[in-house]
């Protein structure tokens, strides 16, 4: 294989990881937090692409008002559903949690093809480029669409600002704290459920972002968070879960591994990923940049 | 569960629910094919079956597997890839079990050791995995088209292009399923399952292993779950990618979570539940995801002892 395709599939490889790594960050930030996997965030995610093209749709919104307002939206649900529903599970076993986040997940799904079947007449849609980044950049040793490039910076920099916030900042010491001990950091009056509700929303954001950026490269359709959301946990066995770090460059490294694996020989594609999970399990089963059970 | 002095008295009690909900179920499962059409009491038993076999794990080990259908959708494919090369029918079955086991092997040695919502996503994975290998080697497996049309030859008189037949033939398997289903729990083995369950650092502490027991439980799970899948194929005379997509294998926890964990019984009834909820919604226009994306929210939230968890509960307290 000649060098400039192999650089072609590792930019591939780096977009592919971008959409992962944001999604298993906003996973870690939700279970670092609260216990939760949330198994809906494909489908938070999808709803992401969904309510960017909605507002296309209905109030002629272009992409980058949709990339700010559609993120706060999912967000915002989010809480709501952290306050009326996950917040009921707390105290049980973790696993109700992601069942009933599965539940939810096959909901939003059959919800959102019957509104884009009856509202827009559509059960998959494209959603366009804007204007300043369509087209490619010439990086001298080759050429790349200008909108991929933007989506790896932009996951690049809200991955170093959340991992900033987290591990650097008061705000982070505050979420940490509760984490660890809720009793002790309430007794210093900090509202922990409030916090709880606050970090639930940020995470599902996370992957409202990833929707909407996702919507001109993948089109829009109910299922776009399905398969997706399985890779994604398998990133998060790799880096760890609930390892901000690991999320991040696990998300980046397995998408251009399994471009790269997808270059060298094509069937591997979809599975390089599972493969590449068994062997960190073999080796490491808590995950590259994860704690050894019973530390945390 | 709550530790309950075992009185003989209590144990009679129990005893005889028990019988009572055998006896019951039994005589249902005899004249089902009067009462609904044959092919969906075949449906019945076989995602009955799954939905016990699955039960083995996550109520008597606490293991959430979210990867069943990796077992019991290859199972599925080895059963169809056996009937279309001539072969008879029990040995078409007993290849897709043992396919099925032979799969949880390394799946459960990688996936055991790990505990609570790891297990649950490392068993997604490795399902996932069997699901692309089912899409991509077409050859074997027909790809998106799936395999159809394959023989189920007559056996010691028997026609099996009679879906009653069939019915009566596979509920004999599933009585057989059951029974080692049955005979697992109330064990040794399967009291020592539940006490590695409800604490394990203290059932290590008396010398068991409790890695080994879950390891065990897995198979035994993992090799049920592929008689199962065995089942649905003879069944059907067709396989689709379905049965080794991941939105099966969350099914299977809804029919199990449905009836209801840790009683056997429950899971069963929670598969015929949810079949002849979707038979019904099939013929409506009521979109059956939303449906059974509701049911799956609200049994979780509200309902988490199922119909025979909450039965059982109102008989004990009477």
């Amino acid at each position: 294989m000649n060098t400039q395709l192999l650089l072609i599939q590792v930019f591939n490889g780096l977009v592919n990881g971008a959409f992962y790594a944001l999604l298993s960050l906003g996973l870690a930030v939700i279970f670092g937090m609260l216990r939760i996997v949330n198994f809906m965030h494909g489908a938070l995610y999808m709803l992401g692409a969904f309510t960017a093209f909605a507002l296309g749709q209905a109030f002629g919104l272009g992409f980058w008002p949709a990339l700010i307002l559609a993120p706060l939206i999912v967000g915002a649900l989010g809480m709501l559903l952290e306050r009326t529903l996950l917040s009921r599970l707390y105290g049980l076993e973790p696993s109700y949690n992601l069942l009933l986040t599965f539940g939810l997940t096959l909901l939003t799904q059959d919800l959102v093809k019957q509104v884009m079947l009856s509202q827009f007449a559509v059960s998959s849609a494209p959603y366009t480029t804007p204007d300043v980044l369509t087209g490619v950049v010439n990086l001298g040793f080759v050429v790349f669409p200008k909108y991929r490039l933007f989506v790896i910076a932009l996951t690049l920099v809200i991955c170093l600002v959340t991992w900033f916030v987290v591990e650097k900042t008061r705000v982070g010491a505050i979420i940490r704290a509760s984490t660890e001990n809720p009793g002790v950091t309430r007794a210093f009056g900090i509202d922990v459920s409030k916090w709880v509700t606050g970090v639930f929303g940020v995470g599902v954001g996370l992957a409202g972002l990833a929707g909407v950026l996702a919507a001109p490269i993948y089109s829009v359709e109910p299922y776009m968070g399905a398969e997706l959301i399985i890779t994604t946990f398998a990133v998060v066995v790799i880096g760890g879960l609930g390892s901000i770090l690991g999320s991040i460059v696990t998300g980046f490294a397995v998408g251009v591994l399994a471009a790269v694996g997808a270059a060298v020989y094509p069937p591997i594609a979809n599975t390089l990923v599972f493969i590449l999970m068994a062997v960190v399990l073999l080796v490491r089963p808590s995950g590259l940049f994860g704690l050894p059970e019973g530390t945390r | 569960m709550t530790a309950l002095p075992r009185t003989a008295a209590h144990n009679d009690r129990a005893r005889t629910v028990r019988a009572a909900w055998l006896i019951g179920l039994g005589l249902l499962l005899l004249i089902l094919p009067r009462l609904i059409y044959p092919v969906l009491a075949l449906d019945i038993l076989a995602w009955g079956l799954f939905a016990v076999a699955f039960d083995l794990l996550f109520g008597f080990s606490g293991l959430l597997s979210f990867g069943h259908a990796a077992f019991w959708g290859s199972s599925a494919y080895v059963t169809a890839f056996l009937l279309s090369n001539g072969q008879s029918v029990p040995v078409a079955m007993l290849g897709g079990t043992l396919s099925a086991l032979l799969l949880a092997v390394p799946i459960a040695y990688l996936s055991v050791r790990s505990a609570g919502i790891y297990f649950s996503m490392i068993t997604l994975a490795f399902a996932q995995m069997v699901y692309f290998v089912a899409l991509q080697w077409t050859d074997v497996t027909g790809g998106e088209n799936g395999l159809q049309g394959f023989e189920r030859p007559s056996l010691f008189g028997l026609d099996f292009s009679d879906s009653v037949t069939r019915y009566y033939f596979c509920l004999a398997v599933f009585a057989l399923g059951f029974y080692i289903a049955y005979r697992t729990v109330r064990s040794p083995f399967g009291q020592a399952q539940q006490a590695v369950r409800d604490n394990e650092v203290r059932a290590q502490s008396i010398g068991y292993n409790p890695v080994r027991f879950k390891f065990t439980a897995f198979l035994i799970s993992a090799g049920l779950a592929g008689l199962a899948g065995s089942m649905y194929t003879f069944g059907h005379g067709v396989v689709s990618l379905d049965v080794t997509k991941w939105t099966t294998s969350g099914e299977v926890v809804m029919m199990t979570l449905l009836g209801g964990t840790t009683t056997l019984f429950g899971p069963a009834v929670g598969a015929g539940l949810v079949l002849l909820l979707r038979d019904r919604l099939t013929t409506s226009d009521l979109p059956v995801g939303i449906v059974t994306g509701l049911v799956f929210v609200v049994v979780v939230l509200f309902f988490r002892a199922g119909v025979v968890g909450t039965v059982q509960g109102w008989l004990r307290r009477r």
